[in-house]
């Protein structure tokens, strides 16, 4: 056995397919580039990145549903802009901006776990279309209870970062943006480590993989589906508290247009890959705010047809996605 | 001996499908107990109905107490159940899978990674290795490597030597053995390799169509008329 071990070459771990990585390092050179020549395409691209990366943390709370539920949580956008409405709640109580941040976080996460457990389970085994549906039918009661709760007219929140502006060389950066992309990859980092090296996380990804080998190891999957509900959650929610301030005003609309960029981010990413995802997310913005910009035919009322253009040739070329990989399924 | 494991009158089905009418066995304490049949027999659905993967009416007990609960549950009690297609996670590494294999249980690994480690010496270079890339008698090392971290007091075992070479088949039922009498785990395997099952096991069940057709010491079968006939080809 140990002779025939060593006979036998150790293949890597499986990266994604080069030429995505190539035209991805290219797209960054070419950035890198305009930014060095442009301080206004350097702006815009920082500004890209800022909105493309709340795009990207949402589309990965759709991706972590997607892996461990098999079906798109179409609520959760809406999900998350209740979210928002709660931390709003807790300032108008009194608590200061971080400390409503911090308590939102912990909401949401018994949100999602108690939508998962309450609509989502008991639906789960029918079909995914059930699911489907019912995800549909959340969206519409979510918004419904937040227009009844706090009515559909607009809200002012406090902003988490101030108006200042640092200046990097010659151009200037808010830092709003700043703090968003900082906020936000400190999530995505803290939620793969989560996965990557505890047991909870690995049991997750057990359960998601293969759900009646995990059982037989003693894996808890209905519990833990719950918690993945309720970090898809959390994520949704750290989403919603970012997209706040770049909108400056709150209403129950405030993440649906969020919500369709999250999509196309999750689908360009390969739908069951984290990574791809957060790259996704911020591939599209970037592409949006700078054809916003330079391509005056598209302004910012054409931004939403162009970007599922772009996906749709993304997937003519790529029908799985930049990291996705056909699913070999044995039945 | 007293028995560790006891089925009375168990009856499973798939749907509207019945696949066992009754099985009745019993697994002593530090046994090796083969169960051995043809295609279809219910050799599957026995372990199945013990780790409860499968709808189920009738008793089933470890030491001494009902399983009633959920797969997980049963897992929890100390029954290692390797299923068909050896329940591999083909996308995670090797390391990862001897994690999930110790899923239920606390503290640190080193120590069972090390025992592994003595029947397994090739786990230890291949530990960051995705598990699927691993030959099948890898991988069913793999599996038998898991089912030990998670130091069940039941090991069970569908059709170890499915798919394997002649020497590799002889490797792990080896390891089997040696799993059982130095680690004293009960082991209930189901096999339709009756020649290398019968000397393995202590005692055998032979099912026919989702009954106990026959029972026994080995050496008794492997005497047996239509046993012989059967399932040992001669």
């Amino acid at each position: 056995m140990v002779e025939l071990a060593r006979r036998l070459p150790i293949p890597q771990r499986r990266l994604p397919a080069s030429p995505v990585l190539l035209v991805l390092l290219a797209a960054c050179i070419f950035l890198a580039v305009g930014s060095s020549m442009s301080t206004l395409f350097a702006q815009l691209t920082v500004q890209g990145v800022a909105s493309g990366i709340v795009y990207g943390s949402l589309a990965l709370a759709l991706v972590l549903i997607y892996r461990a539920t098999e079906v798109i949580n179409f609520a959760q956008g809406e999900m998350a802009m209740a979210c928002v409405y709660f931390a709003y709640q807790l300032m108008q109580w009194g608590l200061s901006y971080w400390a409503a941040f911090f308590a939102t976080l912990a909401i949401a996460f018994v949100f999602g776990v108690v939508v998962q457990q309450v609509v989502i389970r008991p639906v789960q085994h029918r079909s995914v279309i059930a699911v489907v549906i019912v995800t549909v039918g959340l969206f519409i009661l979510i918004d419904g209870l937040v227009e009844w709760k706090w009515s559909a007219s607009q809200r002012f929140m406090q902003a988490p970062f101030g108006n200042s502006v640092y200046h990097l060389g010659s151009v200037p950066i808010a830092r709003q943006q700043v703090g968003t992309i900082v906020i936000v990859l400190v999530c995505v980092l803290a939620l793969w480590a989560f996965f990557r090296f505890t047991k909870v996380g690995l049991g997750m990804r057990a359960g998601a993989l293969r759900p009646a080998a995990a059982r037989l190891v003693g894996v808890r999957t209905n519990a833990l589906l719950a918690v993945g509900w309720g970090l898809a959650a959390v994520l949704g929610a750290v989403a919603g508290l970012m997209t706040e301030p770049s909108q400056y005003v709150l209403s129950p609309t405030l993440m649906q247009p969020v919500l369709l960029y999250a999509f196309a981010a999750a689908v360009l990413g390969g739908l069951e890959s984290p990574g791809g995802a957060v790259v996704g997310g911020v591939a599209l913005g970037v592409f949006l705010n700078l054809i916003g910009q330079y391509w005056g035919f598209v302004g910012s009322v054409l931004q939403l047809p162009v970007a599922f253009a772009a996906l749709l040739v993304v997937l003519l070329i790529k029908p799985t996605g930049l990291f996705g990989h056909r699913s070999v399924r044995k039945v | 001996m007293t028995a560790l494991l006891e089925l009375h009158d168990v009856h499973a089905r798939y749907g509207p499908v019945k696949a066992l009418h009754g099985v009745s066995l019993e697994v002593a304490d530090g046994a090796i107990v083969a169960v051995l049949g043809a295609n279809g027999a219910g050799k599957t659905t026995t372990l199945r109905a013990i780790s409860h993967t499968v709808d189920r009416d009738g008793e089933v007990r470890f030491a001494g107490t009902l399983l009633r609960g959920a797969p997980e549950s049963v897992a929890r009690l100390g029954v290692a159940h390797v299923p068909e297609g050896r329940g591999t996670f083909a996308e995670l590494t090797v390391w990862e899978n001897l994690r999930l294999g110790a899923y239920t249980r606390r503290g640190n690994l080193k120590d069972d990674f090390a025992r592994v480690g003595t029947y397994f010496p090739w786990l230890e270079e291949r530990k960051y290795q995705q598990a699927g890339t691993l030959s099948g008698g890898e991988q069913q090392m793999l599996a038998l490597a898991r089912a030990f971290m998670q130091r069940p007091r039941l090991l069970l075992l569908d059709e170890p030597s499915l798919g394997l070479a002649p020497l590799l088949v002889t490797e792990v039922f080896r390891i089997i053995k040696e799993l059982n009498e130095n680690e004293g785990v009960t082991v209930l395997v189901v096999e339709q390799n009756a020649h290398i099952a019968l000397q393995l096991a202590q005692t055998a069940y032979v099912l026919e169509v989702g009954r106990v057709a026959l029972s026994g010491p080995s050496a008794d079968l492997q005497q047996h008329e239509s046993v012989r006939r059967s399932y040992l080809g001669y």
